[in-house]
């Protein structure tokens, strides 16, 4: 029952801020914090993969495009006819419909090249899976490249601009409580375990196979759906926004972050994205722009090897409205 | 870290309080750095030199002009981010940019949207347009110089076969491969090889070997000079001495310069690309422009430097005649724009606010140097 | 059949330069298990150190084989030292850390390069001078091999089989292998691990350097982002032959570079790249540690 209160208080409240929110933001502050909820969506469900478990996966951009043209041909080609056999609701009901329905189809193909990937991880260690994922991301870039349906090499334009900032919020909020919630479990603790020591962790009884799957399959589902906002919001994908140097942005995030630290994934993730922007206010040393952003990059790696948090994660649960009242220890 | 973010919130707000009403602000987006930077700088040093005409002639209804640039990478999302930035904290009266059509479709909803017109000097996506009644283009759309090219192909080099070397990741090079495609095989020549490379290739043999073995008479390569000069070296080392056809994307120095094996240009001795100006046409808005970017840049301006120039122009033309900086009355004034005279041939914006313009072909001579042959109106 | 040589000569020819730039990838990864990123972007320094070397010295207006040979000893000599001080400035300070830290730096370091070069030296192309001019070795209607390639492949077999001799016959040869295989051991022998680092990336730039040269010579076009791609394709090779092994660099360029020319030849110009990796993923699955890698036994 309290659960209930509380999903439907945050949904009233997302609702509020959707309304609300863009009269009083600047709409430009308001698309540099939609650019960061996207990639604190990439670096929190990569952060899973990467971070708990112990995968080192190059190929998040990949399945972040896998999601993001799926669904664009969902509501570009069927959206319209689901649309019009809904025409009891009212419109906006039924568009938001359609995009929930585009985002679970985003999030779900994602979630199957996460599971294909997913599965040569089992034979594959360190460098060699990164390679992997690698190439995956590229695969994935040059078939998208050749399909004229859903644009080539002149990008998927005309996408509707059904992101906003209720779907922006929801989602964010759900993939930071469910991969925080997921890793405070005793599942979470299994994946800690493969990333620590996989061959310890298989002689106590755990299914390494099946979390090193599972992890992928996971954070594939939730690159997905940041695939799904970000073609939404720009109303256009091209493959370019997608090669190997998207996947390397990502993993920046979350190792400057901390790796495996979700409260640092989001930090940094918000942190990189203004970086770039506000380096654009440097007056006669703007050009020095991305020269500074590498060497600030360095000095902080060099100066924070352990990331900006380190492993350190704020407990959310201490906070969750519904936690269970805890046994003293 | 944290610093630099206080700083940089310190400044955007110096800058926003700082008001000042004696400038005409126009916004500028380009690729200033990443893999296709060359063509944002060009344009960038095209658009530079239109403003500073028009500043020293005493600037645009009492004010001078102030350009603010914004880099986005190569990247459609930056793009946007920049173009977002230009129309809401900058308060730009217009936009111009961006060279590839892909981040123009990523800023032109934003300029709609605001109501602030754009125009873009070389996005040839007949799509860019169609975003809205803000935006416009002033150089060919793909279909037109895909025609042009291949009738000239048939027609006065008498070509019947012809393989086609396209950039698969360039919007540009697949629209133009595709138009020329349809018009060659339409007037009954035949296309016996369709191959592609990706910008930032080195090597094209492998392509190369192939389609020489299919024996055609011309290739049809629609990419950009950067690596139209290495594929005409390569075709040549392979003993493959047939003529090279292309678009308005080889238009640079650089590209003879490249293609140079044993004399200057003499791997694209004998090849025809489709261009906006001939450099021997001797109307002086031609003449004077080249001679000036020579001067102020020291080398032959390319394409993008050109159309740069030209929407500069264009753009502060059409403010001059609105008399006033606002969105809808400059945007008035674009789509009014008839016959204006500028380096890339005498422009009109049609009813779907595209440019229609005559295009030149141009063949590559003995030493590089560049012979007018015909002229096509649209 | 000659139309399948020629391939298979532009294949061989366009896997040597991938080999050349894995030799450097695999050899700091041996020693260090450090995926140096940045490596591409010092072989695109080593061509503009030529390029700037050549005008500089008039070599570039009259070519000769002293000048040719003066500007890579000078790419190579200035590509070491920068090797050597980003090693020292930027992966040093991180040795005992977790190997991923040690990878965003080298992603920083090789993002510094790129901008920091396009500031630096201008974003348009720049035409190499043609310091060794093309001359055709054998000619036939549907086969035609000239000396670049010829060099290309020759000259990274020599030094291929020169990093051999230095690692398998020399002391500090000896000292590299022992660091490679256990550092704390081999610092407890008496090894100075930091010099022998030191010496690996002054190596592995040098190379890079020349294949900077080399690259630039067949392809005279080099911009501040030229180390990109061919970084990263030749990354894949040294792990397709098994990442810290010499020879499995070479192998894995080669079979690279012949199968990207062969798709795109024979099947499909646009497929060339999945493909590529396609074939990559497969051999992976295959034989999980790369061709010539052996897979070491985890201790439990």
């Amino acid at each position: 029952m309290k659960r209930l209160a509380a999903f439907i208080g945050f949904f009233l409240l997302f609702l509020l801020a959707n309304r609300f929110l863009p009269e009083i933001i600047d709409p430009y502050y308001l698309h540099l914090f939609t650019l960061s909820c996207i990639n604190v969506i990439l670096a929190v469900s990569l952060n899973l993969i990467n971070g708990t478990t112990g995968q080192f996966s190059l190929g998040h951009a990949g399945f972040m495009a896998v999601g993001g043209y799926t669904s664009a041909s969902l509501t570009f080609y069927l959206g319209p006819k689901i649309i019009a056999t809904l025409d009891f609701l009212p419109a906006i009901l039924a568009k938001n419909f359609v995009f929930l329905f585009a985002l679970l189809g985003g999030g779900l193909s994602a979630a199957f090249l996460g599971l294909l990937v997913g599965i040569p991880s089992l034979r594959l260690r360190g460098d060699y899976l990164a390679i992997v994922t690698l190439g995956m991301g590229e695969i994935v870039r040059v078939l998208i490249l050749n399909v004229e349906a859903i644009g080539g090499a002149r990008g998927f334009s005309d996408i509707p601009a059904y992101t906003n900032l209720f779907w922006i919020i929801s989602l964010t909020a759900l993939t930071i409580a469910a991969v925080a919630s997921l890793t405070a479990s005793s599942h979470g603790r299994a994946f800690l375990s493969v990333r620590e020591d996989e061959i310890a962790a298989e002689a106590m009884g755990v299914n390494t196979t099946y979390y090193k799957v599972i992890a992928f399959v996971i954070g594939a589902f939730f690159a997905g759906m940041a695939g799904c906002l970000f073609g939404h919001y720009l109303q256009l994908l091209h493959p370019n926004s997608f090669t190997f140097l998207k996947s390397f942005e990502i993993i920046i995030m979350i190792i400057v972050g901390g790796l495996g630290s979700i409260f640092g994934a989001v930090v940094a993730a918000v942190i990189l994205t203004l970086l770039p922007e506000a380096l654009r206010y440097l007056g006669p040393v703007k050009d020095w722009r991305m020269v500074i952003y590498s060497l600030a990059l360095i000095i902080l790696m060099i100066t924070r090897p352990q990331g900006l948090f380190g492993n350190w994660t704020p407990d959310f649960r201490r906070w969750w409205p519904f936690r269970k009242p805890q046994p003293v220890a | 870290m944290r610093k630099w973010i206080i700083f940089g919130l310190a400044l955007s707000l110096s800058a926003g309080c700082a008001k000042r009403d004696d400038v005409i602000k126009i916004g500028e987006y380009g690729s200033l750095t990443g893999t296709t930077a060359t063509f944002g700088v060009s344009t960038k040093n095209g658009i530079d030199m239109a403003t500073e005409e028009i500043n020293a002639a005493g600037g645009l209804l009492g004010k001078k002009i102030q350009v603010i640039v914004e880099d986005d990478r190569g990247l459609a999302d930056e793009a946007a981010s920049a173009v977002k930035k230009l129309v809401t904290q900058d308060k730009v009266v217009a936009v111009l940019g961006e060279v590839a059509s892909s981040r123009s479709l990523a800023g032109a909803p934003i300029c709609q949207e605001n109501k602030i017109p754009m125009v873009t000097p070389s996005s040839t996506n007949p799509e860019v347009t169609k975003k809205g009644d803000y935006i416009f283009r002033i150089c060919f759309i793909d279909p037109f110089q895909g025609e042009a090219m291949a009738k000239f192909a048939f027609e006065n080099l008498k070509v019947k076969k012809a393989a086609i070397l396209k950039d698969s990741k360039n919007d540009y090079s697949v629209g133009l491969a595709q138009y020329f495609a349809e018009t060659f095989k339409g007037l009954g020549g035949q296309i016996v090889a369709e191959e592609s490379y990706f910008e930032g290739d080195q090597d094209f043999k492998a392509q190369l070997t192939s389609i020489k073995g299919k024996k055609p008479e011309a290739i049809f390569i629609p990419g950009y000079y950067t690596e139209v000069g290495l594929i005409a070296r390569q075709a040549r080392e392979l003993g493959l001495n047939i003529p090279l056809l292309g678009g308005d994307g080889w238009d640079s120095p650089k590209l003879t310069e490249i293609a140079t094996l044993k004399k200057p240009g003499d791997a694209l001795k004998d090849c025809y690309f489709s261009n906006h100006y001939a450099a021997d046409d001797p109307n002086p808005v031609i003449q004077d422009f080249i001679k000036k970017y020579k001067a102020k840049y020291e080398e032959v301006p390319d394409a993008m430097a050109v159309l740069g120039y030209d929407a500069a122009h264009i753009l502060y033309d059409a403010i001059k005649r609105a008399g006033s900086p606002e969105g809808a009355k400059i945007r008035d004034e674009l789509a009014k724009t008839a016959n204006f005279p500028g380096v890339a041939g005498q422009t009109t914006i049609d009813s779907a606010r595209n440019a229609r313009k005559p295009l030149v072909v141009l063949k590559i001579g003995e030493g590089g140097a560049y012979e007018y042959m015909a002229t096509v109106n649209p | 059949m000659q139309e399948f040589l020629q391939q298979l000569v532009n294949g061989v020819s366009w896997g040597s330069i991938y080999a050349l730039i894995a030799l450097g990838y695999t050899m700091v990864y041996g020693v260090l298990q450090l995926i140096n990123f940045a490596h591409g972007d010092v072989f695109m320094l080593g061509a503009f150190f030529g390029f700037y070397f050549s005008r500089w010295t008039k070599i570039a207006q009259e070519p000769t084989l002293f000048g040719f040979f003066a500007t890579l000893l000078f790419a190579m000599a200035a590509c070491a030292l920068v090797g050597v001080i980003i090693e020292r400035a930027a992966y040093k300070p991180l040795r005992e850390r977790p190997r991923l830290t040690a990878l965003i730096t080298a992603i920083g370091v090789s993002l510094l390069l790129e901008n920091g070069g396009q500031l630096l030296f201008g974003v348009d192309p720049k035409f190499f001078p043609s310091l060794i001019s093309e001359t055709r070795l054998y000619e036939s209607a549907n086969l035609v091999i000239s000396n670049l390639p010829v060099i290309i492949l020759v000259v990274s077999l020599a030094l291929m089989l020169l990093l051999r001799f230095i690692v398998m016959k020399t002391t500090i040869g000896k000292a590299m292998r022992a660091t490679a295989f256990n550092r704390e051991a081999a610092a407890l022998m008496g090894i100075n691990t930091n010099n022998v680092i030191s010496f690996t990336f002054l190596l592995g730039s040098a190379l890079a350097g020349a294949g900077g040269i080399l690259v630039a010579l067949t392809y005279p076009k080099i911009d501040p982002l030229m180390g990109l791609l061919p970084g990263l394709k030749a990354f894949v090779a040294a792990v397709l032959g098994g990442i810290g092994n010499i020879p499995g660099a070479v192998l894995g360029g080669m079979i690279l570079g012949v199968s990207e020319t062969m798709v795109a030849g024979y099947i499909s110009s646009t497929l060339r790249d999945a493909i590529a990796f396609a074939l990559l993923v497969v051999i992976l699955l295959v034989k999980p540690t790369g061709l010539l890698g052996s897979r070491v036994g985890e201790k439990v």
